[in-house]
């Protein structure tokens, strides 16, 4: 393979080579220009020697197949590709601003400060597992954040393409990821599993939170398979800070069999962002790690020990695992009917949704001019009430616990605070009824017509049935 | 240079049009390849082979052209019935064309066979790595692009000899990287057998070396009413619509 010597003011596929940024084991990146592409860019180019583990080629063959490939603030836009032939290159826009890895240095971060991260980024792995992407290498030095907020994954190059060849997995019977994060499953060599991602952040959280890697960072397979039977201990047992909801989450993460993680990064991100309203477990108590008859058990019992499966891709399908809000309409007289149709349609979509999440949604309205009191004339906290009703509302739907949050949503405009709501936590189905026909309706327009142009979201509006 | 490769049309018209109609959008100018079986189970196999004449650059036997043109056996009751109807349906100068096919085509780093490149004449299904590797080993060529099993897949042998498999979903294009050799089964235009009946072939792009599955929607009723006019085996007809 000829090689061309990166020096500053070079050009390589018609970029210029500015300064090296980084120089890892695997690749290096060096600032570069280009007339045709005006801002920030970033060349990354593999380090090759001769006779060396040609897994440095097979995954820089992998990031050139995936980056172009996937698109959105979530990851740096690709720009272009250089052949193997001449000079293997990727040329993508270059993230302002450091990863997350400095942050290493002031361990333990706050908890609110963690859970928030933790939002981020699982709202940047729901992005790219929607593109059929598990990034299989989610660490502090693969974390990037825009000047926006939003959360940037680096380095696609462990990564596995649902709908692609999967290059590593036919070419390394050995598993690749990062010791400290990698997930059970991936240790075992399944490289399919979008929910090794919530491993993989789960042990970055509680890194974050606790100062102490959760398995250590162990260099031999056998160290690596210790996490199979081995649990962690408890964050709140390290940091006696650490919320009971943030553990939950967290260890909800680390859980050896995926079955018993999160069914998706958006229901990561909302329990993240939602911390009140989650329904704990024996989880979020935990203060000591399980006992040896547990972990003799997990190690030495087939029984006990997951079955690690392939994911398959489905052709078109929908996310399994849906988030769907139903947002009620608490202030006007209740209309029966109305609640009927409402709670039939829900029941519709729980049926073929077997993972759902539902969020139970209402609007308290605030005056515009004058903040209104908190409490009303009968000296009862409106809020409470309000929340007292959603409940009241789903009881009959006979909803486990666990998959259905309420929120009272305090705004002046019902319908920005549904969008913003919808966009916020990463709803994937909005449904709300039809108020009827009325002089105000006429007068301010209907909320569900401006929600349903506006959501982010597939959204239904349900009218019961006017025979 | 764009390749559009299609394979088992088997007498389908609507299918074999259809095909060409999306390949004139989404490939204009693209060189067609027809990677055999032009006839057998279908009820147009003069209008397809006189189509394919007309269209494809490159044609190459398949087992059902071998059978319509010769008094070779050994096939399901079903195909067998629809090679003695093909046989006595088949107009003189189609069947001279049909008779004159290659086995096999090379051209710069592709092979076009119809089945297991090895031994092509013994029309052998490439279902596993295995026979993928076998295929693979006995040709020159960096891919081969096949038909036969009716169902589109993708192996891929890497420098370190190492095989998968791999099932290319419609649509995605799919990188074949150098150094890698690839053997690409490209579906069935006329009877697609893996459970999605929209009919099924590949284009090729050789600069950006990318294969995409394209699956077309046709006249599954018009294809499977002229079946059963012929007096054709009424399964034939019916597994148009479930595409198996």
């Amino acid at each position: 393979m000829h090689r061309v010597r990166l020096a500053e003011g070079a050009v390589v596929g018609g970029f210029t080579i500015g300064p090296q940024l980084h120089r890892g084991g695997m690749a290096t990146i060096h600032a570069v220009t280009h007339p045709d592409h005006p801002g920030p860019l970033a060349m990354k180019v593999p380090v090759l020697f001769e006779g060396e583990d040609p897994a440095a080629i097979v995954s820089f063959e992998m990031e050139q197949m995936i980056l172009p490939r996937l698109s959105g603030p979530h990851v740096p836009r690709f720009i272009a590709n250089g052949d193997f032939s001449e000079q293997p290159f990727i040329v993508m826009e270059r993230i302002p601003g450091a990863s997350l890895l400095p942050r290493l240095a002031a361990l333990p971060l706050p908890a609110e400060e963690v859970a928030a991260l933790g939002a981020l980024v699982a709202t940047a792995l729901e992005a790219i597992h929607r593109q059929h992407v598990v990034h299989l290498d989610v660490k502090p030095s693969n974390i990037l954040l825009r000047e926006s907020g939003e959360a940037v994954l680096i380095d696609f190059g462990l990564s596995h393409h649902a709908q692609l060849p999967d290059l590593m997995e036919e070419e390394f019977r050995l598993p690749y990821g990062t010791a400290p994060y990698m997930a059970p499953e991936q240790v075992m060599g399944v490289r399919s599993d979008p929910r090794s991602d919530h491993f993989a952040l789960g042990a970055m959280l509680y890194f974050f939170v606790t100062g102490t890697r959760p398995f250590g960072d162990p260099q031999k397979l056998s160290g690596l398979k210790r996490r199979l039977w081995r649990d962690p201990p408890p964050p709140r047992a390290l940091n006696p800070n650490v919320p009971k909801p943030l553990q939950e989450t967290i260890l909800r993460c680390l859980e050896v069999d995926p079955q018993r993680r999160h069914p998706s990064a958006a229901q990561l991100a909302f329990d993240l962002r939602n911390p009140e309203q989650l329904a704990l477990t024996p989880r979020a108590e935990k203060l000591r790690v399980d006992g040896w008859r547990a972990t003799l058990r997990r190690r030495f019992n087939p029984e006990a020990q997951p079955v690690f499966r392939r994911v398959q891709a489905a052709e078109g399908a929908a996310p399994t695992a849906p988030i769907l809000a139903i947002a009620l309409d608490l202030a006007e007289a209740a209309d029966p009917r109305l609640e009927d149709a409402l709670r039939a349609s829900l029941r519709g979509l729980l049926a073929s949704n077997s993972g759902a999440r539902i969020a139970c949604v209402n609007v308290l309205r605030q005056n515009r001019l004058a903040p209104d009191t908190s409490l009303d004339a009968g000296g009862e906290n409106k809020h409470v009430k309000r929340l007292v009703a959603l409940r009241a509302w789903a009881a009959p739907l006979g909803l486990p616990e666990g998959r259905v949050t309420f929120h009272v949503l305090e705004a002046v405009d019902a319908a920005g605070a549904l969008v913003d709501y919808a966009t916020a936590n990463g709803i994937d189905h909005l449904v709300l009824g039809a108020r009827p026909a009325s002089v105000r309706r006429r007068l301010l327009g209907s909320v569900s017509a401006e929600v349903a142009m506006l959501a982010p979201c597939t959204v239904t509006v349900v009218r019961p049935h006017a025979a | 240079m764009r390749i559009a490769l299609m394979s088992d049309i088997h007498g389908n018209l609507e299918a074999f049009e259809a095909c060409l109609a999306d390949a004139g959008v989404i490939a204009p100018g693209a060189r067609v390849i027809v990677l055999g079986d032009l006839v057998g189970y279908g009820a147009d196999p003069n209008a397809v082979t006189r189509l394919a004449m007309q269209r494809a650059a490159i044609t190459i036997r398949g087992n059902h052209d071998e059978a319509s043109t010769s008094d070779l056996g050994g096939m399901t009751a079903d195909a067998a019935a629809a090679i003695a109807w093909t046989r006595t349906a088949l107009e003189p100068e189609v069947r001279a064309w049909l008779a004159a096919l290659p086995m096999e085509v090379a051209e710069d780093d592709r092979l076009y066979v119809h089945a297991d490149a090895s031994r092509p004449a013994a029309w052998r299904y490439v279902m596993d790595a295995d026979d993928a590797r076998r295929s693979i080993e006995a040709t020159g060529q960096r891919l081969t692009f096949t038909g036969h099993t009716h169902v589109p897949v993708l192996f891929g042998l890497t420098a370190t000899e190492k095989i998968s498999r791999f099932r290319p979903v419609g649509d995605v294009a799919v990188p074949l990287p150098r150094p890698r050799r690839w053997f690409a089964g490209v579906g069935a235009v006329g009877q697609p057998r893996d459970g999605n009946p929209a009919a099924c072939y590949a284009v090729f792009d050789t600069e950006r070396a990318e294969l995409t599955i394209r699956r077309v929607a046709y006249d599954v009723a018009a294809a499977g009413a002229k079946i059963r006019a012929a007096g054709l085996p009424d399964r034939l007809a019916s597994r148009l619509l479930h595409g198996h």
